[in-house]
């Protein structure tokens, strides 16, 4: 069953197009994640499901109705936003029972619901007080608790992770995998960080420049990305690019496709040889990083960027030293002229 | 053995501070000496920092035998009123300049802008003209409206600047809670706004409770008069009541430091939150 349909969806701020003709379909229980670099209208559009900002043009479908000219309160939605916005003048308690309150429900009800809340997230013991007196990771878990005390049809979820350190990030996010998993509500997820996005994603929709590049799986994403935009977004390091005529490629003639301008490589499907006829690509090492797990390298192949190599385990060869790089066909990742992907060399 | 760096700098600190507060506070000390030195004494004694001798005849006579009340509650009935009018229509435009994005926003702040550029004394002629046509001429309720509308354009910049420190996810997270803008505004919004409230009041009174142009120019009956007004009766053809005029002015000292002691914890925190962001 479908949570939200959104039907050529339009935003303007004044002459400025931010929204061009957004189209997408999210079922009811799924985890969607927006996820784009800053400024692609990700943020815009989830506030557009919240109601907080109008639709320009398009409809936008909850279920059957059509939400478009409904205010948030009547959307049955929570949000979590970036700067958690609890209301200071309210301790923890107050804040997670606050829309009950308005709903004016029974002591008791908001009672169970808010306990119910803080145990799930473990703020049994923080009910009485102020959220200044609470840490970031405190905070970002009342402002879940506040969404989960509401019950709603959808979780919208605006970068909540961005304020926090690394460590506490990776906790949340598993809170947030775990919450999707014990409640089963859809939930709609931005973020610029393409980690939290491929790991708490049932789908990703990638977006640039006001427009959908794609929809997916995660891992759909990262093996088959549709343009260069897509592959060059999902992946760390990021995929590594190499023009059609580059002098440094040496791709046998069953690799190559007349179409394709542009092959794209991910650093972790290198394989790393001896510099000789049989390596697809030859260059000096410029800058080695050894991150216990992995070693990535940093190849000058005569381009601009640098060919980024990732092999695993600790890999002991220096700097200035001269390597080769093998990668197995279905590794490799085609472009034609206009960065889309040529799809055929995979099945053919 | 290590030698104990004396706190020059910190007694240097205390000495500067001290300078000013005996310089802020010294006109509020003579306001009391003189209005507790018996009259006799105020000229032989002149420049004596204490007085031989000390009464509170000043005091009474001022209570009992001036129009000294009638002044008083002139004056609070005009600073209350400006000060609860200016602050209401100040939160509502301070919010709107804050939150809203409307046509001919830039033109309205300039246009307020400008109302505070210009000298009192150009527009008390005008002012006194349509006082006149309106009939509010010796009137409290005029004086509110005039004050109001001087006041406004302030009031508003600085509640604007309080509203523009609140995060606006907060009345958006109220809004999804459930509360309707006005709700959120009412709910969320409002009680963070109290120290800016408190603040916006505190000027505003005493603004109003010291204004002596307007109030002198549109008032001129004793029963209309405030206390800045009605201070000049002190002032006779042939001699000046110092002592008493000392002693009213004690007086109406009480009312602007009771009510900043009301609000003092919400403005310090209120004239900074409006500053700074977060």
């Amino acid at each position: 069953m479908t949570a939200i349909t959104l039907n050529s969806i339009n935003k303007r701020f004044g002459p400025v197009h931010v929204l061009k003709d957004i189209s997408l379909q999210f079922d009811k229980g799924e985890f969607v994640v927006l996820v784009g670099p800053s400024g692609c209208g990700k943020s815009t559009l989830l506030r557009m499901i919240a109601g907080l900002e109008p639709v320009s043009s398009g409809d936008m479908i909850f279920g059957d109705t059509r939400v478009n000219d409904l205010e948030p309160r009547e959307r049955d939605i929570a949000m979590v936003f970036q700067s958690y916005a609890l209301y200071p003048h309210m301790n923890v308690e107050r804040n997670l029972g606050f829309s009950l309150e308005l709903r004016k429900r029974a002591a008791a009800e908001k009672k169970d619901r808010t306990s119910h809340a803080a145990g799930i997230l473990g703020l049994d013991k923080l009910l009485d007080r102020f959220p200044k007196a609470l840490s970031g990771g405190q905070r970002q878990r009342v402002a879940m608790g506040r969404a989960i005390v509401r019950d709603p049809q959808i979780f919208l979820f605006d970068e909540p992770l961005s304020n926090l350190d690394a460590a506490l990030r990776i906790e949340m996010r598993i809170e947030i995998a775990k919450l999707h998993q014990r409640l089963g509500t859809t939930m709609v997820y931005v973020t610029h960080d393409q980690v939290e996005a491929m790991t708490l994603a049932d789908r990703i929709v990638v977006m640039n420049a006001g427009q959908v590049e794609q929809v997916g799986t995660p891992l759909d994403l990262y093996s088959n990305p549709a343009n260069l935009f897509v592959a060059g977004f999902l992946g760390s390091p990021k995929m590594n690019f190499v023009a059609h005529d580059d002098a440094a490629l040496n791709l046998p003639s069953s690799l190559t496709n007349p179409s394709a301008q542009t092959y794209g490589i991910r650093p972790e499907h290198i394989k790393v040889t001896a510099p000789d006829d049989t390596a697809h690509l030859v260059g000096t090492i410029d800058v080695v990083e050894r991150l216990g797990s992995d070693t990535i390298f940093y190849i000058n192949h005569g381009a601009t960027k640098p060919f980024v190599v990732r092999v695993p385990g600790i890999d002991r060869t220096a700097i200035g030293e001269k390597i080769g790089c093998q990668f197995q066909p279905e590794d490799l990742h085609l472009f034609d002229q206009n960065g889309q992907a040529i799809s055929e060399h995979k099945n053919g | 053995m290590q030698k104990t760096a004396f706190p020059i700098g910190a007694v240097l600190r205390y000495f500067a501070i001290a300078l000013y507060v005996l310089f802020a506070l010294f006109p509020i000390y003579w306001l009391v000496k003189i209005a507790v030195t018996p009259d006799r004494l105020i000229y032989t004694e002149g420049t004596q920092i204490w007085p031989s001798n000390f009464t509170l005849d000043n005091f009474v006579s001022v209570l009992f035998l001036t129009d000294f009340l009638v002044y008083f509650k002139n004056s609070m009935i005009v600073s209350l009123g400006t000060a609860f009018f200016t602050t209401l229509v100040a939160t509502a435009a301070g919010y709107a300049f804050s939150r809203f994005h409307f046509r001919g926003k830039t033109i309205i702040i300039a246009l307020m802008l400008i109302t505070q550029m210009f000298p009192l004394l150009m527009i008390i002629a005008p002012i006194y003209k349509i006082m006149a046509g309106l009939r509010l001429l010796d009137s409290l309720t005029g004086l509110i409206i005039v004050y109001t509308a001087f006041n406004v354009p302030f009031a508003t910049f600085l509640m604007q600047g309080f509203f523009d420190g609140i995060p606006k996810d907060l009345e958006e997270a109220a809004m999804i809670d459930g509360c309707t803008r006005f709700e959120a505004l009412r709910k969320v919004i409002f009680p963070l706004t109290l120290p800016g409230l408190a603040a916006t009041l505190g000027f505003i009174f005493t603004a109003a409770w010291s204004e002596l142009l307007f109030a002198l120019m549109l008032i001129n009956s004793d029963a209309k008069m405030t206390f800045p007004v009605g201070l000049k009766t002190f002032v006779s053809k042939f001699a000046v009541d110092w002592g008493q005029m000392m002693a009213a002015g004690t007086l109406a000292l009480i009312p602007s430091c009771l009510f900043f002691i009301l609000i003092q914890r919400f403005l310090v925190k209120g004239l900074t939150a409006g500053a700074v962001k977060g």
